[in-house]
């Protein structure tokens, strides 16, 4: 493969519109709700557990049958093949059978003629079932052992020795919550029978190709029968990887069994309840360090609440780990981190998929030190970046230093702390707080064998392209990134890209569109099916012009020899129409595989990332000491973005992704009653941030002069997950304002107050 | 007597058939109708990706939540769809080109939020309270609303009000025919904007036989001022009361807290006796209504009579209202000259949030000390009422930290605790709100989105 840096870039790396956006606004964007249905077309609907934990007795379907518009109601009974939509391991029940594990667990699937009479069955249905007690907290999981992904560890040295002969020592625990996704287009799949066991599948799905799959496992069909499509998610975040497979699934089986096409659309509450979530997690942990705040020995462990089942907890718990010390280092270390089985709906992938809540971990432990210590954190940042991971792999500590120092630039962090300080000691109950947090975050998969991606690009004999690749588009801006990367391949406007939805049919065997590595993978296997097909071109032109191959020139739509005196000029739909007049293929696949990555389960040393990103956030915070009410007044972000290949789409990801990551550490609570009942169940209870929670000073500056050291596509970096992160800032500026070190997550304005009071009470 | 539903929609007149139900939700209507722009996101009137906007007849552009909307309470409204704004509209534009958009599932609704803001103004915050976005962070929509402009569209010819009756839904114009058909149909639902009821139609996917819709109703319309204070008409929405709050000096310490009940969607369906009827114990608008001392006038065949609003409480969601009657309007007294009032309220987020947490205070402050106290809470017991113990704590002494800590050790609630809050957080949190009435009566900044 050719360096991914060519000289200066005209498509790729320019600040492009979203490709949708317009249609967006005028609403003329089709999500798969607006598709017209087919002629004939059923609804679902889903009866769920009304408790955390039973065992069925009966599940009587009698009224519900006999309720008008209905055609059909599903039980495991009715699954041709099998009720299983375990993603990566097997025994994950898509209908409930002989117990219930948790609330809002789905039992039957009510298939009717309209969606009114399909909810209004699904609700009439009443299950005897007989209360088991249940799992509700990682504590309770620990002591029973109850192991979805049992205790994995890296080790380097002796942490327990090194603690021992540490001359101070501390210890703390504390806990991070959940978070509901909230795509605001909630799941909902149409399966759309056609002949033999052929299904086609609308799904807003994250991974067309696990859809496939599980469709197919439950149909019992080959992969061949099923086609997987989707065109654009309102919204993913993690939500739509393993969660839209059943949501299918369900679909395809009413389509299936009623031969008509079906649509499943889960109503919010349904959706709130049947889905899992971010993973919930406990830490423990010991440190050793000197006089000056050095670390030199850690024990630490990271539980999470994985649900009830495993969905992707294995990849969550083994990002915990990996991103548990950031871009620190600890000489003695031993951290150990597992996900427990619990009575909650199955925790699944989350925007950051684990790292964030691994990155949690040094900021308790550095500030809980620095408080002991009388220290300023940021000397202890200062004094423990790291240079590698515990597990081995290099980190470029020069652009850790780089974003830290631009980021508090950026913010006048000096001039802030005085203002702060002052504002403080006027105000009689208002607190004013500076938070900073830096990170690097590894990217790829870390299952090493997900890293590879497919692309087909055409090109057509007038000229226009159709680009087709196995990355999906939830909003995240993709689609434009990779059409650019093959504008910049042929030199073509990239309006003369034609971008297309997703299909199983087109490029296959793909991986999730997640781990922020959708451009990465995508971008360069687009790159491949374009640069096959441009040198394909490139050699006819060649021979029109009677120029060697290397003499031939795409520049802005026209194709010329390089050489003086030529004036010679084909335009790019000429030399198409020229190729299939010679006939020369003009279709291409790509195929793309991480290079580099390897990982030693056994030692668990390795290098499991492609390259680290880096991102430094400051944050100021005002709080209300009567009230535990907080507000981030500002927050001033740089992020590495490599060269990034679309600085438009980049900052918002990191926008959107810091806000986001705001309301997972400040606002957003689920709330589980002690039966083990989700209450948070739709936004009038569940609260994402709103416009006015957003911070008023929102700067975000993308890290300049620094391309990718690794060979990435154009040397840009990937930026989906990193900022989330960065929100970190945000709880670090209350743990100044609030004068408590260690908070529990989310710091809300009741955890916060109470916390406050508790401290006042103790000293 | 109308027997279809008529309105405006997108500047052309509608009349719908007649097997059309009346309790279907606009949002479904505008859907099957293929007007597929204006989306589900929650059906709880939350999230704002169904907003759509109320033309009024006056210029006023209202923004309201298809989700909630039953088709029937459309009868004679004209109302607008994000298609309504035709192709070359700027605002998409606009939003499009300031990267405003990510995944556009909520675009639309805030393209129509954002249209309607381009007429009534005020603060983009609250324009966009009842719009929630997961993907950008709202700094670009933000942006992009600072450069919008009013198209200076006119409203289209409103359709006659005439009463109506769609099958089991009844649209009365008078207090007479309201009664007549309460009297005939005891379970109706009695509907006002519905944004409680609302709910089970969206959420619960009810379709209740009859309802008594009274929106129409001619008695039950608008504020008026008296020499006493203001008459709130029953059918009037909350989105009135704040207007009155905001012309109106002697209320205008209550405008800041009635800004964040709801959104600007919820305010603009949703009334004060609606608030009254459902008598939930966070109900935003009864702690200011009891601090002030308002009453509630109530019509029935037998006449009409007036309780004070925590007499016409009388338990979890429990009112006084008899089967036969109907809440006419609301009295709200002219707050005594000179009067401190305050209204604060503690909530998981700042905008369009229930309480776990509400205070109302009327308090007349003479010679430096509190003469005369009314502290209403929500959130703290099952109705919203004053806290008598409270109130006398302050009686007396000047209105500061040590008078309001003292009247805090005195509330006497019980709460319960539940996804709002916690019983302790409520009871800390109510003594800090209390707290920050001295801030206020100082004119110190008193809380973080001040």
């Amino acid at each position: 493969m050719t360096d991914g840096a060519p000289q200066p870039l005209r498509r790729a790396g320019q600040a492009m519109r979203h490709d949708s956006a317009l249609r967006h606004a005028r609403g003329e964007a089709r999500f798969l709700d607006d598709l017209p249905e087919p002629a004939g077309t059923l609804h679902a609907a889903l009866a769920l557990s009304p408790v955390a934990h039973g065992r069925i007795q009966r599940l009587d379907l009698a009224a519900a049958r006999a309720m008008p518009g209905v055609v059909r109601i599903l039980t495991p009974a009715d699954i041709p093949g099998e009720n299983d939509i375990a993603p990566i391991g097997t025994g994950e029940p898509m209908l409930a059978e002989g117990v219930v594990e948790h609330h809002g667990q789905p039992l039957a699937l009510v298939v009717a003629e309209t969606r009114d009479a399909a909810l209004r069955a699904a609700a009439a249905i009443r299950p005897a079932i007989a209360p088991l007690p249940p799992v509700l907290s990682i504590e309770e999981g620990l002591a029973r052992q109850a192991w979805l992904v049992p205790p994995q560890t890296i080790r380097e040295g002796d942490a327990a020795a090194a603690l021992a002969r540490a001359p101070h020592r501390l210890g703390g625990t504390f806990r991070a919550g959940g978070q509901e996704h909230f795509y605001l287009e909630g799941q909902i799949a149409l399966a759309i029978p056609g002949e033999e066991e052929e299904m086609l599948v609308h799904s807003s799905t994250q991974h067309p190709s696990e859809v496939q799959h599980i469709v197919a496992r439950v149909l019992g069909v080959p992969y061949q029968r099923i086609t997987v499509t989707c065109r654009r998610m309102g919204g993913g975040f993690g939500g739509k990887e393993s969660n839209a497979s059943w949501v299918a699934a369900a679909a395809a089986l009413g389509a299936r069994l009623t031969r008509r096409p079906v649509k499943l659309r889960l109503p919010r509450r349904a959706d709130m309840a049947a889905t899992g979530k971010r993973h919930p997690f406990l830490y423990r942990w010991e440190a050793g360090f000197d006089a000056e705040g050095r670390l030199l020995a850690l024990e630490a462990l990271l539980a999470a609440d994985g649900g009830h089942s495993l969905d992707m907890s294995g990849g969550v718990v083994f990002r915990a780990l990996t991103h548990a010390l950031n871009c620190y280092a600890v000489p003695d270390v031993t951290i150990t981190a597992c996900a427990v089985k619990t009575n909650h709906v199955s925790n699944t992938a989350f925007r950051g998929f684990g790292g964030p809540q691994g990155a949690l971990l040094m900021e308790d432990v550095l500030h809980r030190i620095a408080a002991h210590l009388g220290r300023d954190v940021e000397e202890l940042r200062a004094l423990n970046l790291a240079d590698r991971t515990p597990y081995g792999q290099a980190l470029e500590p020069a652009l850790t230093r780089r974003v830290m120092a631009e980021a508090k630039r950026d913010a006048g962090w000096e001039a802030k702390r005085a203002e702060i300080a002052a504002f403080n000691a006027a105000h009689p109950t208002l607190r004013r707080g500076l938070g900073h947090f830096v990170c690097a975050f590894g990217i790829s998969f870390g299952i090493v064998h997900l890293n590879q991606a497919g692309a087909l690009v055409h090109v057509y004999t007038d000229g226009s392209i159709r680009l087709a690749h196995g990355g999906t588009e939830m909003g995240q801006g993709l689609f434009i990134k990779v059409a650019q990367v093959v504008a910049e391949v042929f030199s073509v406007p990239v309006e003369q890209v034609g971008i297309t939805a997703t299909s199983t049919a087109e490029v296959p065997n793909t991986s999730a569109t997640a781990a922020s590595t959708g451009s990465d993978l995508n971008g360069w296997a687009a790159h491949a099916a374009a640069s096959a097909i441009k040198a394909r071109m490139t050699e006819v032109a060649a021979r029109r012009f009677g120029c060697a191959p290397e003499e031939v020139v795409f520049e802005d739509g026209a194709i010329f020899p390089a050489r003086p005196g030529a004036n010679e000029r084909l335009s790019f739909a000429e030399l198409a129409k020229l190729c299939w007049r010679e006939r020369v293929s003009l279709s291409a696949t790509g195929f793309y595989r991480t290079p580099d990555i390897h990982w030693d389960a056994a030692a668990m040393k390795g290098a499991p990332f492609f390259y680290f990103t880096y991102g430094a956030a400051v944050a100021e915070v005002l709080l209300d000491t009567l009230t535990g009410e907080h507000r981030c007044l500002s927050a001033h972000i740089v992020q590495d973005c490599g060269r990034s290949l679309n600085p438009a789409i980049d900052l918002g990801q990191i926008e959107g992704a810091f806000v986001q990551g705001m309301g997972w550490l400040t606002t957003e609570e689920l709330w589980w009653d002690e039966a083990g009942r989700q209450r948070t169940l739709g936004p009038s209870t569940y609260k994402i941030p709103g416009s006015r929670d957003a911070p008023p000073v929102l700067k975000v500056r993308l890290l300049e002069g620094a391309p990718a050291r690794a060979n990435t596509i154009f040397r840009s970096k990937a930026v989906g997950e990193p900022p989330l992160l960065l929100a970190t800032a945000v709880v670090n500026a209350l743990r100044d304002a609030t004068g408590l070190a260690s908070l529990d997550l989310p710091a809300t304005p009741e955890r916060i107050l109470l916390k406050i009071r508790a401290a006042a009470r103790g000293a | 007597m109308q027997e279809q539903i008529e309105f405006v929609l997108n500047g052309a007149p509608r009349r719908l058939p007649r097997e059309v139900s009346p309790v279907m939700t606009l949002l479904d209507w505008l859907r099957a109708e293929g007007l597929t722009g204006t989306k589900e996101g929650c059906a709880e009137g939350d999230c704002g990706a169904c907003t759509v906007v109320l033309e009024e007849a006056d210029g006023a552009r209202v923004p309201i939540n298809a989700c909630l909307c039953a088709l029937g309470q459309m009868h004679g409204r004209a109302l607008r769809s994000v298609e309504g704004l035709g192709p070359e509209h700027p605002l998409p534009r606009l939003l499009a080109e300031s990267d405003g958009t990510q995944c556009g599932f909520c675009t639309p609704g805030i393209v129509m939020s954002a249209w309607a803001h381009t007429r009534e103004g005020g603060d983009p915050h609250e324009a966009l309270a009842g719009n929630l976005c997961r993907c950008t962070g709202y700094r670009p929509i933000l942006d992009a609303m600072a450069r919008m402009e009013d198209d200076g569209a006119p409203p289209p010819a409103l359709p006659p009000r005439a009463p109506a009756r769609f099958g089991g839904f009844h649209l009365p114009a008078t207090l007479e025919e309201a009664l007549a058909i309460r009297a005939a149909h005891p379970a109706a639902w009695v509907l006002m904007g519905g944004t409680d009821l609302g709910l089970r139609l969206s959420e619960h996917r009810e379709r209740p036989e009859q309802v008594l819709c009274l929106l129409n109703v001619a008695e039950m319309q608008g504020i008026t001022a008296g020499a006493g204070g203001w008459r709130i008409g029953a059918a009037a929405p909350y989105r009135a009361l704040l207007g009155l709050c905001r012309a109106e000096p002697a209320l205008s310490p209550l405008a800041p807290y009635l800004a964040r009940l709801g959104s600007r969607q919820i305010r603009g369906l949703g009334t004060v006796a609606g608030n009254l009827g459902t008598a939930s114990p966070i109900g935003d608008s009864l702690p200011v209504l009891i601090a002030l001392g308002a009453e509630v006038e109530l019509a029935s065949p037998r006449g009409l009579r007036r309780l004070p609003v925590e007499a016409f409480l009388t338990g979890y969601r429990r009112t006084a209202l008899a089967p036969d009657e109907l809440i006419l309007a609301v009295h709200l007294p002219r707050p005594p000259a000179g009067a401190f009032l305050a209204a604060e309220k503690l909530s998981r987020r700042h905008d369009q949030d229930i309480s776990a947490v509400s205070l109302a205070a009327c308090l007349v402050i003479e010679g430096g000390v509190v003469r005369a106290a009314r502290l209403a809470f929500g959130g703290m017991d099952a109705t919203a009422r004053r806290c008598a113990p409270a109130e006398a704590a302050l009686i007396g002494r000047p209105l500061d930290d040590a008078a309001l800590r003292a009247a805090g050790e005195a509330l006497d609630f019980a709460p319960v605790s539940d996804w709002r809050g916690s019983a302790a957080y409520r009871l800390e949190g109510a003594r800090g709100l209390l707290r920050r009435l001295a801030l206020r009566q100082a004119g110190l900044p008193a809380e973080v989105f001040a």
